[in-house]
């Protein structure tokens, strides 16, 4: 087992609220992390931290996290880092531009200029995200056109399109229909070859779904992180039993 | 156009940006310095200027308290006209207009506001100018008769009726529907929630735009200068059909002649400082409303 | 009650009906080939070519000057200025700024740049007052724009690697560029019509020549409109003229108007998907 992803220690503070406290974890390479916990636990803290758009908070992060070994907070570049941690968002948010723009934004700031490259890129970008074959004709519409279900494909996209290898997810099902959340958990499965994933769910028949390990989150602690399989079926602390069960949510 | 940059680049950008923000704050800094420097000599006339009742250069006589009382006067009564128009129309296009209508007028409004100040004094002095020598037979001063303050305070009242249509129409609009709905519930009728309820609540953003308006007409060059008359000697009007002199038509009309150097020309930029004042003192009182006005809301 | 109010609401519309329909009567007589590419001489005869060149030149030094200068700093306010005094005090003069009335700004432009710079009457100091005139408007403007674009727009850039310099030029400038460019539109039509400050800092007016440079004095159409409607002999013939030359100057405010109403619906329509 290869870890990708490590915490030590992490602690966020937003002025006098401690958002996440002590939080070690190891992310194994290529599979997927479900992230649980009733709302305002810190799940999205957490990813933030992960990809340093925590920054943006006006927060203080204390502790270690590695990537790949490397502290991310001291001596990698933050941009490059947030090139090798992609995120996709809660609510879909593609640019008011074309398709293709969308998800050459990414590459072209990385400095790819080859018209021929992008659309390489693109193309299979877009295979990847299972979203080719309903806009291969229509690249150059606007992404605003595109369905609740297509848009979120469509950032996914995007977000492979600068090649990263970890890709944060905050929910990225619930702002969509059953149909949709379905393609994208598939969609979910079949990157895990490829990427590592975390993946925040607020849903638990999706995290028994889609993950392989599960961690859960209870007001910015990380009560326990293991298999998903025995999280869900044999839990080790009495609070997460207590979540799983619905006695409190 | 999305090319990376080196970080010392954009370091170096990020400067300019800063640099930008300080030079345009620089801008007042420098207009208030300049004035100042200009119209100290005449201000240190000190109570020769600022009460004097006489204005004649070539005496070295400065007094400028004719002036300013007319300035005052012209833009009180431009004022009044104004607002007797305006709040209606205000109250009329928030409350009871159907909304087509509305766009309509408000287009109309929108287009006012874009006349140059020149054309509407052109067309004063065409028009109304005209009309008032033609019903009235009074006014004088350089033109053919006609020009006086009442002349003024229509051709002003023109040019501040829409900012007071528009902003007192966007005060009675930001009254919350649940103060008027509660009003309703109890039986008023439309008219009356307006009239006890809706009105009180908007009065402060009402009286904002009314003394912005003024501030707006004593500002105000072009369209005053050529319909006020300007007679050579400034006094104090005695009717709304003399002729007189404000602070900004005298600046313009004098500043081509005055000898460069001279008390005459420091005596202008006084003029400039006083006007100056003036407006700020407005432009403070309306802030004081609209934050009062804001922390009565949050509190 | 509702039929008097209506009289009311009525009267801006009324007066801007009579108002267009005198300069025009008044006006459309004196619109003609001649008077469009003729130079003014002895007041009242020849035509206004000079002022429409003079009006545009004008305006264009000015928005060289207040626009650059206007969407870097509105940039600085909206996305790098920390919430300190300092941010506070830049704020509060530049509203300043837009509360100065406008022969105060042609009073500095006067000594600041006829005289202590030496510039003299011409057609930079009168683009360069103006600029004074118009820049807290675009910085308004532009802040407004750039702060209405949406946060996620700014994280989704920034989560694929792009630096923040990288996410305002591309992603925010892109997006606030439309507001931009209506209140650049709304600053040139103030320029446009501004005659104190012209009247002070670029030239009589009745300029019978094109500015050969910076340093020319110039004329302008709202400063010919002025001398024409009272100068002179108040004959038809320099009604007509003026008038005419307020309907040109009209025609322009409303041609600019027209592209203002264009640009924002080409930006709903593009934030409403309609086009890429």
């Amino acid at each position: 087992m290869r870890v990708k992803v490590q915490t030590r220690d992490l602690n966020v503070h937003y002025g006098r609220v401690h958002a996440l406290k002590d939080v070690s974890v190891d992310i194994e390479a290529n599979s997927v992390t479900a992230v649980i916990g009733p709302s305002g636990c810190g799940k999205t803290t957490f990813l933030r931290v992960l990809n340093r758009l925590v920054d943006l908070d006006g927060a203080r992060v204390t502790g270690k996290v590695f990537l790949d070994g490397e502290d991310i907070f001291n001596g990698v570049d933050v941009t490059s880092l947030r090139r090798r941690v992609g995120m996709v968002f809660q609510q879909p948010n593609p640019f008011p531009m074309s398709i293709y723009d969308n998800v050459a934004f990414g590459p072209r700031i990385h400095g790819i200029r080859d018209k021929k490259r992008l659309d390489r890129i693109v193309e299979a970008s877009l295979r990847k995200a299972a979203l080719w074959s309903e806009v291969k004709d229509r690249l150059h519409e606007s992404a605003l056109r595109l369905s609740g279900g297509q848009q979120q494909r469509l950032c996914i996209a995007r977000a492979l399109a600068v090649q990263p290898e970890v890709i944060l997810m905050d929910e990225p099902c619930s702002a969509l229909d059953p149909v949709s959340t379905a393609r994208i958990e598939t969609l979910i499965k079949e990157l895990k070859r490829e990427y590592t994933l975390v993946v925040v769910t607020h849903n638990m028949h999706q995290a028994v779904r889609i993950s392989d390990h599960t961690a859960f989150f209870l007001n910015g602690e990380l009560v326990e992180f293991g298999k998903t399989s025995q999280i869900f079926t044999n839990p080790a602390e009495k609070r997460t039993e207590d979540y799983i069960s619905g006695r409190f949510g | 156009m999305c090319f990376a940059m080196s970080w010392s680049m954009e370091r170096v950008v990020e400067s300019i940006l800063l640099i930008s923000a300080l030079s345009s704050a620089l801008i007042v800094f420098f207009i208030v310095l300049f004035m100042l420097k200009e119209g100290f000599p005449a201000l240190m006339l000190g109570k020769d200027f600022f009460l004097g009742m006489e204005w004649k250069p070539s005496h070295d006589k400065f007094g400028i308290l004719p002036t300013v009382i007319s300035t005052l006067i012209v833009g009180v009564g431009a004022l009044a006209i104004s607002a007797a128009i305006g709040i209606p129309a205000a109250i009329y296009l928030a409350e009871f207009s159907p909304p087509l209508l509305r766009n309509v007028l408000k287009a109309c409004v929108e287009m006012l506001v874009g006349v140059p100040s020149v054309v509407l004094g052109f067309f004063g002095l065409m028009v109304v100018v005209v009309f008032i020598r033609d019903f009235f037979g009074g006014g004088g001063g350089g033109g053919g008769g006609g020009e006086c303050i009442l002349a003024a305070w229509f051709i002003l009242a023109i040019m501040t009726l829409p900012h007071v249509v528009s902003i007192s129409e966007d005060a009675i609009q930001a009254v919350p529907c649940s103060l008027r709905e509660a009003s309703l519930a109890l039986g008023a009728t439309h008219w009356q929630t307006v009239r006890e309820v809706v009105l009180p609540n908007a009065r402060s953003g009402i009286l904002a735009s009314l003394i912005l308006g003024m501030g707006n007409a004593i500002g105000e060059t072009m369209a005053v200068l050529m319909v006020i008359g300007n007679p050579n000697i400034p006094s104090v009007p005695t009717s709304v059909f003399d002729a007189a002199r404000v602070l900004t038509s005298t600046i313009i009309l004098e500043i081509s002649y005055a000898v460069w150097g001279s008390t005459h020309q420091h005596a202008l930029f006084a003029l400039g400082i006083v006007l100056f004042v003036i407006v700020a003192f407005l432009n403070i009182i309306t802030t004081a409303i609209v934050r009062k006005e804001v922390r009565k809301k949050s509190v | 009650m509702r039929g008097i109010l209506c009289v009311f609401a009525l009267i801006p519309a009324i007066i801007l009906i009579i108002l267009f329909s005198y300069i025009f009567s008044n006006g459309i007589s004196a619109i003609n080939i001649d008077f469009l590419l003729n130079s003014p001489y002895m007041l009242e005869r020849g035509g206004i070519f000079p002022q429409i060149i003079g009006s545009l030149c004008l305006v264009s030094v000015c928005l060289l000057f207040a626009v650059p200068l206007g969407v870097l700093s509105a940039i600085y306010l909206a996305e790098y200025a920390p919430d300190n005094a300092l941010t506070g005090i830049i704020r509060f003069f530049v509203e300043c700024l837009a509360g100065i009335p406008s022969i105060v700004i042609g009073l500095f432009g006067l000594i600041l740049l006829v005289h202590y710079l030496n510039f003299g009457i011409s057609l930079l100091s009168g683009g360069l007052s103006l600029g004074f005139m118009i820049l807290p408007w675009t910085i308004r403007a532009s802040e407004e724009a750039i702060r209405a674009v949406p946060r996620s727009f700014r994280e989704a850039s920034l989560a694929l690697g792009a630096t923040k310099l990288q996410t305002i030029r591309c992603v925010v400038l892109r997006n606030a560029f439309p507001g931009i460019i209506t209140g650049v539109l709304l600053g040139l039509g103030k320029a446009l019509g501004e005659t104190a400050v012209v009247l002070l800092t670029a030239g009589s007016g009745l300029e019978s020549f094109i500015p050969r440079s910076l340093f020319d004095p110039v004329g302008s159409l709202p400063v010919y409109i002025y001398m024409l409607a009272t100068q002179g002999r108040h004959s038809s013939t320099a009604f007509s003229k003026a008038s005419g030359a307020s309907l040109v100057l009209l025609t322009i405010f409303f041609a600019i108007n027209v592209s203002a109403l264009l640009l924002r619906n080409r930006y709903i329509r593009r934030m409403r998907g309609e086009i890429a």
